[in-house]
């Protein structure tokens, strides 16, 4: 019983997920009682299917910019040729995560203008760091006798790199990509201040007008985004550390 | 053939491998032996160019190790080392086909080479190929890393302690089949072990390294005979040196006329087998029978402590 009631949770998640933003109507009735004086119980200035495929598609933008960015980073410090780089690398990507989201909003606002673009720009910033560190993790710590068998079996350095030194941190990596993730699903609400179309507008309308289903329903949605998303990714990490044949921790 | 000419090689001010010169004759085993630190690992490394040599040359059939890109002459070399090393994220054939892929050759090549050497290794193509190593035991780790070595027909397999992380029985039964299919091959094998036991039983040549020198290169038994310096025979073991120079004689070269009592032993068998089954069992000679199961004659234990004496 036990095997199977995770799964059951999160297929019943899912579900409910899937109704909920094709059909919010529905759910009207249990929303109504959190609304006051006739105010609107399900948000009604735009499709919440709508907001939510934007939020995911900010997000997926930002995440995959910054996949690209830290890997390629992580790849370069780690060769020979780029080692003294490393320290560099290292604090540039620090300050990302030390600025805070709101800061970077503010000020990336007068440099590109209000919409996504400023939001994207945040993401990106703050999504650099856990993919970074878990690629350098990855990419460091790799088993000192399959890489002096792959320099011994006559692989060049590229073939190295892309036969054996990705495939195998490959692991370690995803699990940076799932925090990055789950951070910009969180931080993508905070772009609804700069006019990005997220669901970060539902729950500042609720704010604005004192609407509290509003405000839990956006919260709501992000959170189960996360949760699902989290999950998916975790499953795909744990199916590649086995098939590596080390347990994911 | 492989020469090895003067070959040196510092880091900063440590020479760890100092003014080697040796000689390595085809389709022979050399053993290079030495203590943790004496430079053996490092000597190897330099014959395919995973450590470049700070001076000296390294030719490969004449040919210097240098006139080719360091990858690509480790693709015509075997290596396999300590603790196997598989690719974990590889199956057992992707593992073995690792090389012939680099090479480029065909995929019927490839998997016709593959479930030779799987079938030499006692390893089912079918059952094992699309294993994950991690699903393997140890033995067949290491058999299927020394598979992989041999996978493009090397003429030269470089080997760095490849028995190490083996139980004794597994490492027995590995160190024949690997003596079986140097004889079939005729690859030249550099072995690289601190294993004096195993050095003796594998080796056609012996090379001993101590603080980065060669302090001696000849055959097992002139090794045992006359040690070169007080080091080699330190290494040797005073105590053991009688049973392994008997060990590297088979007991048809000790027969002697006559008959005994008891089972027979096979002409075959090492002569220190011989001798130990004489202690064991108590009697003074054993029956010898060829490997048709003809009797050759006897071995006597007289005539084995004769042969175990430091020869003159």
């Amino acid at each position: 019983m036990k095997a199977w009631l995770p799964a059951l949770l999160r297929l019943a998640l899912v579900v409910l997920l899937i109704a909920f933003l094709t059909n919010p109507g529905l759910f009207e009735p249990l929303l109504k009682p959190l609304t006051e004086n006739n105010a609107p119980v399900i948000y009604n200035q735009g499709s919440l299917l709508t907001l939510t495929l934007l939020h995911l598609r900010i997000v997926l933008i930002a995440t995959v910019a910054a996949t690209i960015v830290a890997v390629a980073l992580a790849i370069l410090v780690t060769r020979p040729a780029g080692a003294e780089f490393l320290p560099l690398s290292r604090s540039l990507v620090n300050i990302g995560q030390t600025f805070p989201p709101v800061a970077v909003l503010a000020l990336a606002v007068p440099a590109v203008g209000f919409g996504e673009k400023p939001t994207l720009i945040a993401l990106f910033l703050y999504g650099l760091l856990p993919i970074f560190e878990n690629a350098l993790t990855g990419l460091t710590t790799l088993p000192a006798n399959v890489m002096e068998a792959a320099r011994g079996a006559g692989m060049t350095g590229w073939q190295r790199l892309v036969k054996v030194e990705l495939p195998l941190s490959a692991p370690i990596i995803l699990g940076g990509i799932r925090l990055s993730v789950v951070i910009g699903l969180a931080t993508a609400t905070i772009g609804s201040t700069v006019a990005a179309k997220t669901l970060g507008e539902v729950i500042i309308a609720g704010l604005l007008s004192n609407n509290l289903a509003f405000i839990l329903q956006g919260g709501l949605i992000v959170a189960a985004l996360a949760v699902l998303i989290y999950d998916g990714l975790s499953a795909v990490e744990r199916y590649t550390a086995r098939r590596m044949g080390r347990e994911a921790g | 053939m492989i020469e090895i000419e003067g070959i040196t090689k510092r880091y900063d001010a440590t020479t760890v491998v100092d003014d080697v010169s040796m000689v390595i004759e085809p389709r022979t085993i050399a053993v290079i032996v030495g203590t943790s630190g004496s430079g053996k690992t490092t000597l190897l490394r330099m014959i395919n160019r995973l450590v470049e040599p700070t001076a000296g040359v390294v030719k490969l059939d004449g040919a210097d190790n240098r006139s080719l890109p360091g990858y690509e002459l480790r693709r015509s070399i075997g290596y396999a080392i300590q603790g196997h090393g598989l690719f974990p994220h590889r199956t057992v054939a992707q593992n073995i086909a690792t090389v012939p892929v680099l090479l480029g050759w065909d995929k019927a090549r490839i998997k016709a080479r593959v479930d030779e050497l799987m079938t030499l290794y006692q390893l089912d193509p079918e059952a094992f190929g699309p294993r994950y190593p991690h699903e393997l035991s140890g033995g067949q780790q290491q058999r299927v890393g020394v598979a992989r070595a041999l996978a493009a027909e090397p003429n030269v397999l470089l080997m760095d302690e490849p028995f190490g992380a083996l139980d004794p029985i597994i490492r027995t039964k590995a160190q024949e089949d690997l003596l079986a299919i140097q004889k079939r091959f005729g690859t030249t094998i550099i072995l690289v072990t601190h294993d004096m036991e195993e050095a003796v039983h594998m080796g056609d040549k012996i090379a001993v390294m101590d603080a980065g020198k060669l302090v001696q290169y000849a055959k097992p038994a002139e090794i045992l005979a006359r040690p070169a310096s007080a080091f080699v025979e330190t290494l040797v073991g005073a105590s053991e040196r009688p049973f392994r120079l008997l060990s590297l004689g088979r007991v048809r070269d000790a027969v002697e006329k006559g008959t005994a009592d008891g089972e027979a032993i096979p002409g075959d068998a090492s002569q220190r087998d011989a001798l130990a089954e004489l202690l064991w069992s108590g009697r003074p000679a054993l029956p010898v029978k060829g490997a048709d199961g003809k009797p050759l004659g006897r071995v006597t234990l007289d005539g084995l402590v004769k042969r175990s004496a430091r020869p003159a």
